[in-house]
């Protein structure tokens, strides 16, 4: 029995000399949801790093996105989970009022920097004088035609303004005898990503805004809020161009080849790329009376209230490098969302690719909106829509009865 | 200990071995199941978002509830669910289980048939059932129904027809359980009740009227108490084949449960969550209490 108490002497001694060696390198968590081009991004990413940083280890976690918040939430106040976490920017206050993740160190990321470096947009992180999270990559919307269809209606190119929009739409539209759509112009698509186009696109392109510049008066009661609406329920009712959800969804109509025209961001386009048979560009949004809009949203990435010590040093070594140009086209090149630097964004290849171009052009005219909570605001266009369209109330009433309970909304989180 | 072990007596110590065994499930029930049943009540007194502080609010919650009309409105459609689906898939399935008890030829492979939906996921089936509800020219119903030359319906996008494009699904899925049971009823009331009617001369239906429903009162009581109870905690059906899962089109679609779940996992308002699963547990309790009361007076 001799040999086995040596042995295992042996091996207790060889498994302490090999921790010792790796209590010495730090060990980080990185969360994000599951999005097959987005772990994959990040996994580069980490490779890169861990290169570049042969004392840090980083931990890549990722989970189904309908779970995301509850686990980060959960495991957070429990004291456990990540120290950079990747967050929608929609969400900063709940993160921020929760404690959950920790303002930026300006030491580490001076907020002169960030200003001059970053999109405008990116100015939403700032609360408090303190810059809460930084993205990689920032989304914007444009227009995905299908171009087999518009040649077949005999039109060479996209619509430049709202009212060659309806026209085209309404000359790429075919029904049956009976009126039922074959094949939609447009396809609206109130729970894509149509909410934000009336939103911040089509009541600015009317001369309104969406809220009150502080962020805590609903606005779009206005004369502009109902037309934009107007504009939007107008393609099912009046134009009879297309059917909210017609084929399901918006891009699913699109990708069969059975809408004209589809709005929607450039994370979509790896699926129309797929798609076989499909013959589509992109192109800015639509404008009116010489002026454009586009609506903004982007992910960021925090470091959480967990992270102190040398792991909170390690975290803001990677977030550094989440944040710096190389990441950004990596990406762009991986994920095909767009460089949150104009720097990076704006360089020529970007600006005039075929598929980025529109969405990194449209970056410059983009909003994006400062939600208290995403799904309840959505649904107030969502309901607004489905009350014109299916009960016939009237654009501004709809609006007036959507908005108090937004306004609601509005006055818990701020009370 | 082994003195004391062997102290006691046969009976006491089955008692003994028979109360560890019960324990582990019991502990289980405890703490998964009862636990979380009474924090319910105490975290509905709460301003909670899961993560933030907790700030007690006594009844606050449940008078916000009370006065928001979305409430009043996804409570009457939980009733709709209730009061249309349960007498409609009852009386569905205990004219497929009377006529299939009649049958020898296929009997099985019939009721395997009905039973099937029963054992599928919901989320799949839903998911079938919103694309056979789409227009046209991919809405199978849609399609079968331009064949016969009836204009195409709107179905789950129609604040009217929504409610019950959504209930006809779960009333299928529920189907096979109610038939294998109402089947099981009918089998137990004695041969000879049946012979002594017919040799007197009844008639089939007054057979069915006489003999066979007032026998299986108490298997008709079980299944509604049952079904209720599965359609007012209706759920799946609904997250599914809704635009957004949100009940729309309107919330003219969303039951209790999706307003439950929308507050606690959408808005993180926890303890408002909690307050409306208390209101429904009392629903719930009531309907339970009704049965018990109803099956004594049978006896």
């Amino acid at each position: 029995m001799k040999w086995l108490k040596s042995a295992f002497t042996l091996v207790v001694s060889g498994t302490s000399l090999l921790w010792s060696g790796l209590v010495h390198a730090v060990e980080i968590e990185y969360w994000q949801y599951t999005y097959a081009s987005r772990v994959e991004a990040v996994d580069k990413l980490i490779q890169n790093f861990e290169a570049a940083n042969p004392d840090i280890t980083v931990k890549h976690t990722h989970f189904p996105y309908a779970d995301y918040r509850k686990k980060v939430a959960i495991a957070v106040s429990a004291g456990d989970g990540p120290d950079v976490v990747q967050l929608y920017y929609g969400w900063l206050n709940d993160y921020r009022d929760g404690g959950l993740i920790q303002p930026l160190s300006s030491s580490a990321f001076p907020h002169a920097n960030i200003e001059k470096d970053f999109f405008p947009m990116v100015g939403t992180m700032k609360v408090n004088g303190e810059y809460w999270g930084l993205p990689t990559a920032v989304r914007s919307l444009a227009l995905f035609w299908n171009k087999d269809m518009f040649s077949e209606a005999g039109l060479s190119g996209p619509p430049e303004t709202l009212d060659e929009f309806v026209d085209y739409a309404k000359k790429l539209t075919k029904t049956d005898a009976n009126g039922n759509y074959l094949s939609v112009g447009f396809a609206v698509d109130t729970d894509g990503q149509d909410h934000h186009w009336w939103r911040e696109v089509l009541i600015r392109l009317y001369g309104g805004a969406p809220y009150s510049d502080d962020g805590k008066t609903v606005t779009y009661t206005s004369e502009a809020g109902a037309q934009a609406l107007k504009f939007l329920t107008d393609f099912e009712t009046t134009h009879k161009v297309g059917s909210n959800g017609f084929m399901n969804r918006g891009q699913d109509a699109f990708a069969a080849g059975k809408a004209g025209m589809v709005l929607d961001g450039s994370f979509r386009i790896s699926k129309f790329v797929k798609q076989e048979g499909l013959n589509f560009a992109i192109s800015e949004l639509p404008g009116h009376n010489g002026k454009r809009y586009n609506f903004s949203s982007y992910w960021v990435n925090g470091i959480t209230s967990k992270a102190a010590d040398e792991k909170k040093e390690a975290a803001e070594k990677f977030l550094q490098y989440l944040t710096s140009d190389e990441a950004m086209q990596l990406w762009l090149d991986t994920v095909g969302e767009l460089p949150a630097k104009p720097a990076v964004a704006l360089v020529d290849a970007n600006k005039d690719h075929p598929l980025y171009g529109p969405f990194i052009r449209g970056l410059s005219y983009a909003n994006a909106t400062a939600f208290v909570s995403e799904k309840p605001q959505r649904q107030s266009l969502i309901d607004a829509y489905d009350m014109v369209v299916l009960q016939g109330v009237d654009p501004a009433s709809a609006l007036a009865k959507v908005a108090k309970s937004e306004q609601e909304v509005f006055n818990e989180f701020f009370e | 200990m082994t003195n004391f072990w062997s102290k006691l007596s046969i009976k006491q110590k089955l008692a003994i071995t028979a109360w560890f065994f019960l324990a582990v499930p019991l502990v289980f029930y405890v703490t998964i199941r009862f636990y979380p049943t009474f924090e319910a009540f105490y975290v509905s007194t709460l301003k909670w978002n899961l993560l933030g502080v907790k700030k007690a609010i006594g009844l606050k919650n449940y008078v916000k509830i009370f006065a928001d009309e979305d409430f009043w409105l996804v409570l009457w459609n939980t009733t709709k669910y209730a009061l249309v689906g349960v007498p409609i898939s009852m009386i569905i399935a205990f004219v497929i289980a009377y006529w299939l008890n009649e049958i020898k030829f296929g009997h099985n492979l019939i009721r395997a048939m009905y039973f099937i939906p029963f054992l599928t996921t919901a989320v799949a089936m839903a998911w079938v059932w919103r694309w056979f509800y789409q227009p046209l020219p991919i809405g199978y119903f849609n399609i079968l129904l331009s064949w016969i030359g009836i204009p195409q319906q709107p179905f789950l996008k129609s604040v009217t027809q929504g409610l019950y494009s959504i209930m006809a699904p779960a009333v299928w899925a529920g189907l096979g359980f109610q038939i294998v049971i109402f089947i099981a009823g009918i089998r137990a009331i004695p041969r000879s009740y049946f012979e002594a009617a017919e040799i007197d001369g009844a008639g089939r239906w007054q057979i069915l009227r006489e003999i066979t429903l007032p026998a299986m009162k108490p298997t008709i009581i079980f299944l509604t108490v049952i079904s209720t109870i599965g359609f007012l905690r209706i759920f799946d059906q609904v997250y599914t084949m809704t635009a957004d899962s949100a009940g729309g089109p309107l919330n003219s679609t969303k039951p209790l449960v999706l307003m439950i779940y929308e507050f606690a996992f959408d808005e993180f308002k926890i303890g408002r969550a909690s307050a409306l699963t208390v209101i429904l547990f009392l629903i719930l309790l009531m309907v339970s209490l009704m049965q018990l009361w109803l099956m004594r007076k049978h006896k």
